[in-house]
């Protein structure tokens, strides 16, 4: 075992990657700067497979569909998840289809990595949790992996799937550290991990709100609450199978989530244990998920937007019968 | 350079290919054989045949909505071709993808799109993996006059230029995006001009004679190769249908215009020609024309014989695996 950050996580499964598989290339714009993940690649790897990129999402992720339906595994790093915006039909219309489109005669292995920097005063346009809007879209496998090991192994996995993958980095867990195994480490894509057993309650909690989760667990635990956090890791292919027997032992529900509330990947696991687990529901599910508003500027304001250890551990008391102590945020 | 009589002849057989498909096409629309919308490419077959005759086989090619002249000119077989308009399961895209997507990764035919310019960076995508595996394959890839609107028209030609992508960008202007005249929505009359923007080649070809199309774009095909990066050719051409077939909205073009352009049509044009100079006989002309009818008409048989696909095929190809059955979705 090694203790490193998150970030070094995603830096190391890059250089991994790299270092085994010639066709791996990384398109990124401001690739050699001291900020970013690839810092001092364009050194080891030379510029034709870290290419100088200009500031053009939209063209370079078309760029990187054709150079993967050709033999080439892209991974494409947007920097903030709201730039994606910018290529979203050259994803969502060529990067998730084309597979489909042309009769399986070629596939799309690309990695988007992209990485959201809500809770970071930056306001609206760079803030974003755009994963629920993609779940929407079939053909694009989607990851949000929550430490340093998830991130090492999932992005080694995404870069070895032949299929477009989506991979949101919760930039507020870059900094964090914690251990990884040694010696070549892979986590299947669509497996969710049991990050805390307990027997009264399941949290299914999100990229950075599992932390957050586990904080609250840690906390009711002293009540005499078991709290089982679940962390999906893998938002698509979705593992139903893992939180529908958590569901069937404690027989209560709360999902948290950065991302906003309607549509969103809280509603779809509460959609999912609605139809599948109904019958061990001994309480209504509760979301702990962003009101459908815009990250606001202010930290005064955007403080109240995302799941808080408060927020997970009021809504698990709720699930529990305690008189609802949920509340919206500006009440 | 002067083409042999076997080029010039192979030429001609694909021109007609892709105009008997298209006639073809337009019969099995009518009688309502074909669902959803087809885009002719009837008037535009030289240019589409000049310009894949210039690269090779192993060259990757990209196209637009209209989509059906290209893999013919490419060397495709029709028979699949045909079959994916009529949504069958033999279709070259196995039903999945009909008249304006077509691909056939066998001759290089990376996939037509539906979305007006889309296909522009990822030629350069193409190009740069050829690039990066030191291959001399080029891009070839269509467009029309509007796509060369679109943002990914500037920042496709940008990422061509600054990595010396061997992409050649050949603009098929016919003059209409839909039902607006190019006349006044670019900017500059010629679309060849908008190459100074990017500092690389941009060539003025007419798009009626295939010979002066296959020159042109071999010496663009030939500066790719030697690694000098991308040409934008624009090619002055037109459509004799509709924007799509049976779309009757004609008022946007006047007759004049219309007869002017018929009286260009590029397959006499080329059959004139190729029988004043000598190259083919008129028995000879007529051989190719017969072989081009009974390759349309084998492919009509193979299509509307051909099985519809089963529902479960419904699934196949959204990913490489099949998703695990223990995951929702």
């Amino acid at each position: 075992m090694r203790t490193i950050s998150y970030r070094e996580a995603v830096r190391q499964a890059m250089l991994e990657e790299m270092r085994r598989d010639p066709n791996v290339v990384v398109f990124c714009e401001d690739a050699r700067f001291w900020t970013m993940p690839t810092h001092g690649f364009v050194d080891e790897f030379g510029p034709d497979r870290v290419p100088v990129m200009p500031i053009s999402e939209e063209g370079f992720t078309g760029a990187a569909i054709g150079a993967a339906m050709t033999g080439v595994r892209p991974i494409v790093d947007y920097t903030i998840a709201n730039l994606m915006y910018v290529a979203w039909d050259q994803i969502v219309n060529h990067a998730a289809k084309n597979r489909y489109l042309f009769g399986g005669q070629a596939s799309v292995p690309i990695v988007f990595r992209a990485a959201m920097k809500y809770a970071n005063a930056t306001a609206a346009q760079h803030s974003d949790r755009p994963y629920p809007q993609l779940m929407n879209v079939p053909g694009l496998k989607i990851v949000v992996p929550s430490n340093p090991a998830d991130a090492l192994g999932l992005l080694k996995s995404a870069i070895r799937d032949d299929d477009p993958v989506v991979y949101f980095e919760p930039l507020l867990l870059w900094g964090a550290k914690g251990e990884v195994p040694d010696g070549e480490h892979l986590v299947p894509i669509g497996q969710a991990a049991i990050t805390r057993p307990g027997r009264d309650v399941t949290v299914v909690a999100i990229g950075d709100a599992v932390p957050t989760a586990l904080k609250a667990a840690g906390a009711l635990a002293k009540d005499g609450t078991e709290v089982e956090v679940i962390d999906p890791r893998t938002l698509v292919p979705l593992d139903k199978t893992t939180i529908l027997e958590s569901v069937a032992r404690t027989g209560r529900l709360v999902i948290a989530d950065p991302a906003h509330k309607t549509c969103g990947a809280a509603a779809e696991i509460s959609a999912i244990v609605a139809e599948e687990g109904f019958g061990s529901l001994r309480a209504p599910i509760v979301r702990v998920v962003t009101p459908d508003v815009h990250p606001p500027f202010s930290p005064a304001l955007e403080r109240l937007m995302y799941p808080t250890p408060q927020r997970i551990a009021d809504a698990v008391r709720t699930v529990l019968g305690a008189p609802s102590a949920v509340k919206d945020l500006v009440s | 350079m002067a083409l042999s009589p076997e080029v010039l002849a192979e030429m001609y057989r694909r021109m007609l290919r892709i105009r008997l498909f298209e006639e073809s096409a337009q019969a099995l629309k009518t009688e309502g054989v074909i669902p959803g919308s087809i885009h002719l490419s009837i008037g535009q077959e030289a240019e589409i045949v000049g310009a894949c005759m210039a690269v090779e086989r192993r060259d990757y090619m990209l196209g637009n909505h209209r989509s059906h002249g290209h893999p013919i000119g490419k060397g495709a077989a029709l028979a699949p071709l045909m079959a994916e308009l009529l949504g069958r399961r033999t279709g070259v895209n196995q039903g999945k993808g009909g008249s304006m997507h077509l691909a056939d990764f066998s001759v290089g035919s990376l996939g037509e799109s539906s979305i007006v310019g889309s296909g522009i960076p990822v030629a350069a995508g193409a190009a740069l993996a050829a690039q990066l595996r030191g291959e001399d394959r080029v891009c070839l890839c269509f467009f029309g006059d509007g796509a060369s609107n679109e943002g990914m028209f500037h920042e496709g030609l940008n990422l061509a230029a600054i990595w010396h992508l061997p992409v050649i960008y050949l603009c098929e202007n016919n003059g209409y995006g839909a039902t607006t005249s190019a006349r006044e929505v670019v900017a500059v009359t010629d679309i060849a001009d908008r190459a100074a923007g990017y500092g690389i080649p941009g060539e003025i070809v007419d798009g009626q004679d295939v010979v002066a199309v296959h020159e042109v774009v071999t010496r663009a095909v030939e500066r790719a190769r030697r690694g000098e990066g991308p040409t934008l050719v624009e090619a002055k051409t037109y459509r004799y249908d509709n924007h799509a077939f049976g779309l009757h909205i004609e008022n946007y073009r006047t007759t004049e215009e219309r007869e002017q352009w018929l009286r260009r049509d590029p397959i006499p044009l080329l059959r004139d020609r190729l029988v004043a100079d000598g190259v083919l006989s008129d028995d000879a002309a007529k051989t190719v024309e017969d072989e081009a009818r009974a390759e349309v008409a084998a492919a009509v048989d193979f299509a509307r014989t051909s099985p519809f696909p089963e529902p479960a095929e419904a699934f196949d190809h959204l990913f490489t695996v099949p998703l695990p059955a223990r995951t929702a979705g």
